[in-house]
């Protein structure tokens, strides 16, 4: 078995088991806000009940502590929720679909690497690739430190999304690299704008969440489309605020490893082509990326932005993250030429 | 932040804001968070239609091109700046706003924070329960034990340079809703602002050095064929800018001789490896040998010799009807296709008589095809070909105006046809030697070497960017992961007989901070109490 086959069957593999691990989540989070929503309703009859038998409430009742209190860290205190077998069987599946899934995407990528004979993020397909298999390792990794089940399917379904398309439209061989690749900057300038964009995929899917529990915690009428039924399953999404902090920190991360990657860009371009800015296509939109996040960043702490606002700039500056990859690429005309594969 | 007061006329006794007033509300409202984001968010859509647009400054002919083809809109595009975006007065206005928002917003935060790191520490609130998280417990010891233990904890150091580098301290003993109590306030964390204020120092700087490199670049680009030399000075140049304070005695005075062109293509004609063999000459030095590559250019005293492009550079001769050699050299030719297909031009001015001729030819490195019908199937010369046809007439040479080398001007030209009244075209292959009709003369084509296209460019700002750079980045991951973080402990004598120490602590820190902060006055609570303190967890 060639270098290339093994890496087209494993990153078939992981693509496949994406989509089981979407799935899986997907039906792991609508189970939990099921019993969210039941745990919820037992609660309130509870504290019902006893009111109603002794006719007037006498001190003896145990009210249930409020949870509108400032919580001590940013992990509100687990409410106690018993999930059915279902949602526990699909988190075990969820859980080690992705992993195994993880595992051989990485297998793919090292594979490609070894197929092509350098390192594997030259061109569209094997950014995809790289870009998902990074996006999955931030998931696994925030994952360590908390529990963020809810964002499972989101990253997953990226992440199936991305190699689907790598797989399929930017599939292209392997081939030698061109003189202006073979520098050491292709490895460093291009694997940190990989993991940034992996890094912002997961903190684009957080802010999504955070506005939409934002617009269904509101409760006005403009907003009801967020407590349709399709979107039942943010019961299982933690508060907006926890969202903020969570989209906040890896976005702090992307934006740095962003600055680094714009700046070792730019060391680069100068060697290669004896300036260090020459507002080529892909510059314009790092450029305007790193300025949609720096928004966001003052936007947060600025009255009358932070909230809502910034999570829309946030979002512009994912977008415009795409269109740095899918545009910029197949439309614009630059020096990044590198991408279309074939 | 500046809060916007507006000059209320309802209010009678409300004084008039005046020239000063207006001033001053004007400064406030361009160093105001709110205006600095609309400019942010004004730079970032402004710079979309330069990707869009052909810009004039990368794409001259592009530009030019699309202002023909688009009518009153690509007039109306170009008026407005459209078509040289980064170069535009509006984009400019953006970004010069921008930073002087950005100045007038950080000289007072820098004196406030010089301030801020030289005055006392403020002292532990007297009520801790507005505050998250908070803690209590209790010693069994006295007050001042207890306090003693939390600051060792912490692990205090002295003076302003431990607000950078760790805890400042300070106790009181005071008496608060009639007790007397010890208060411990604890603070770290000025790194925070501090990082932030040098990341936007070093932007200001980073604008600063490239407008420094602006006024004393030069740049130029030099065409070197396969064995001659190249000699650094601003006639040499093909084309040569510079920036407006650059003085023409700095240009370094060097030699270059490209001593060989090595060309490595793939089978499918993917290029592989460029690289061009060099020889430096200085004055008062040794003769130096290297080798500049796409991503490896050469350093001469402060200049840079990037490689930028090759081609062919066929060598013909041209012998005239009195059987004089009336050109003779190694002409350019320009790539047009992966695949080398490249076009030349040869000018004969200076015949012995008659007409001045000129030639439009085409080169393909590895051709296939009959008669002059060619195509080039790889960028490699296996089998060279020349296809040309031949002008005679005025080549427009001596009227001054300088003209493109590449291209012929046939204002006065008419081309040379054959028998069949068609435009003769001629294929030659090297060595060869095509006699031309009606006894123009002869073309020889001798040899093929190769040419590099080099860009030669000075920029004295690279140190002092590379400088801010690092200090902008250094500066953006302190204030974006450090955090200010205070921490109070108040002991008071509690219980029965005033035996035990009552303890209550709190923190205040930024959200990010809050699991670490939580750790750390746990920790901090736990040795004022007496008891182990938990491991400090990694978080």
């Amino acid at each position: 078995m060639t270098a290339q086959a093994i890496s087209v069957a494993a990153l078939w593999g992981a693509t496949i088991l994406y989509a089981v691990a979407m799935i899986a989540y997907a039906i792991r989070l609508a189970r939990e806000a099921d019993a969210r929503v039941q745990s919820r309703r037992a609660v309130q009859l509870k504290e019902a009940a006893p009111a109603q038998a002794s006719g007037a409430s006498v001190g003896s009742v145990a009210v249930a502590t409020p949870a509108s209190g400032t919580p001590l860290s940013t992990n509100p205190a687990p409410t106690v929720v018993k999930m059915s077998r279902t949602a526990t069987k699909a988190l075990g599946i969820a859980r080690s679909a992705t992993l195994v899934g993880f595992i051989l995407n990485g297998i793919g990528v090292l594979a490609r690497g070894i197929e092509a004979g350098h390192v594997p993020w030259s061109d569209m397909y094997e950014y995809a690739i790289s870009g998902s298999f990074v996006a999955v390792g931030v998931f696994l990794l925030v994952q360590r430190k908390r529990d963020v089940t809810f964002l499972g399917a989101g990253v997953t379904g990226m992440a199936t999304i991305a190699m689907g398309l790598g797989l399929t439209v930017l599939y292209g061989a392997a081939e030698s690299l061109p003189p202006a690749l073979q520098s050491m900057w292709l490895i460093i300038h291009v694997s940190i704008a990989t993991i940034c964009s992996g890094i912002f995929a997961v903190a684009f899917i957080v802010t999504a969440l955070q506005l939409i529990k934002d617009y269904r915690d509101s409760g006005t009428p403009r907003t009801a489309w967020a407590r349709g039924r399709g979107l039942k399953f943010m019961e299982a999404v933690p508060r907006p605020d926890v969202l903020e902090a969570l989209a906040f920190r890896l976005i702090a991360v992307g934006f740095v490893l962003w600055t680094f990657t714009v700046m070792a860009g730019a060391i680069w371009a100068e060697h290669a082509w004896g300036r260090y800015w020459g507002w080529d296509p892909k510059e314009v939109w790092s450029f305007i990326i790193w300025v949609f996040y720096a928004a966001y960043l003052h936007a947060r702490t600025t009255q009358g932005w932070a909230g809502r606002k910034s999570a829309y700039l946030a979002l512009v500056g994912f977008g415009a993250l795409l269109v740095n990859f899918t545009l910029v690429n197949f439309v614009f005309q630059g020096l990044h030429t590198y991408a279309q594969g074939k | 932040m500046a809060r916007v007061k507006i000059d209320n006329y309802a209010v009678a006794a409300a004084p008039r804001l005046g020239v000063r007033g207006w001033l001053r509300w004007g400064w406030r409202q361009v160093t105001s968070m709110r205006v600095a984001l609309i400019l942010l968010l004004l730079l970032a859509v402004g710079a979309i239609p330069g990707s869009i647009l052909p810009q004039s400054p990368r794409e001259a002919v592009k530009a030019a091109e699309f202002v023909k083809d688009n009518g009153w809109l690509g007039q109306f595009l170009e008026k407005a700046g459209f078509l040289d975006v980064y170069g535009s007065a509006w984009f400019t206005a953006i970004y010069v706003l921008l930073f002087v928002s950005l100045i007038g917003c950080i000289i007072p935060r820098c004196i406030a924070h010089f301030r801020a790191m030289r005055a006392p520490l403020a002292a532990a609130p007297s009520r801790l329960d507005r505050y998250r998280p908070r803690a209590a417990g209790e010693a069994s010891d006295a007050p001042a034990h207890a306090v003693g233990r939390a600051i060792a904890e912490l692990r205090p150091r002295a003076g302003w340079l431990g607000a950078i580098t760790g805890y400042r301290y300070r106790v009181d003993e005071r008496t608060k809703h009639g007790e007397t109590q010890l208060a411990l306030a604890a603070e770290k964390g000025h790194i925070r602002e501090l990082g932030n204020l040098l990341f936007h120092v070093s932007i200001v700087g980073i604008l600063c050095s490239v407008a420094f490199g602006a006024a004393f670049i030069y740049r130029g680009q030099a065409i070197i064929v396969e064995g001659r030399s190249f000699t650094n000075s601003v006639v040499a140049y093909d084309t040569f800018s510079s920036g407006r304070l650059f003085n023409e005695n700095s240009l370094e005075p060097f030699t270059l001789r490209l001593d060989t062109f090595h060309a490595q293509f793939s089978l499918t004609g993917r290029p592989e490896d460029f690289a061009a063999d060099v020889t430096l000459n200085r004055p008062g030095k040794d003769p130096e040998q290297s080798t500049i590559r796409v991503n490896s250019p050469l350093g001469v005293n402060g200049a840079n010799i990037y490689l930028q492009g090759n081609g062919y550079a066929p060598d013909l001769t041209f012998t005239d009807a009195a059987g004089n050699v009336a050109y003779a050299g190694p002409t350019v030719f320009i790539p047009k296709d992966s695949a080398y297909t490249s076009t030349g031009v040869v000018k004969v001015p200076d015949v012995t008589s008659g007409d001045q001729i000129g030639l439009k030819a085409t080169l393909y490195p590895t051709a296939i095809g009959e008669g002059t019908d060619f195509q080039s199937l790889h960028p490699d010369p296996t089998n060279p070909v020349i296809v040309f046809t031949v002008y005679t007439g005025d080549l427009g040479l001596d009227n001054g105006v300088p003209q493109n080398v590449y291209k012929l001007d046939e204002t006065h030209l008419s081309p040379v046809h054959d028998a069949d009244g068609e435009q003769a075209a001629f294929a030659i292959a090297p060595g060869e030697t095509v006699d031309l009709p009606n006894g123009l003369g002869s073309l020889t084509w001798i040899d093929t070497p190769r040419y590099a296209a080099f860009d030669i460019r000075a920029d004295p700002s690279l140190p002092f960017l590379l400088f801010f750079a690092i200090c902008a980045l250094s500066g953006l991951a302190l204030s974006l992961f450090g955090a200010r973080r205070r921490i109070w402990i108040i002991a008071t004598y509690g219980g029965a007989d005033e035996a035990v120490t009552l303890l209550s602590g709190a923190a205040l820190t930024q959200p990010h901070d809050l699991a670490k902060a939580t750790a750390e006055l746990e920790r901090a609570m736990a040795a004022a109490r007496g008891a182990q303190p938990p491991e400090e967890e990694e978080l």
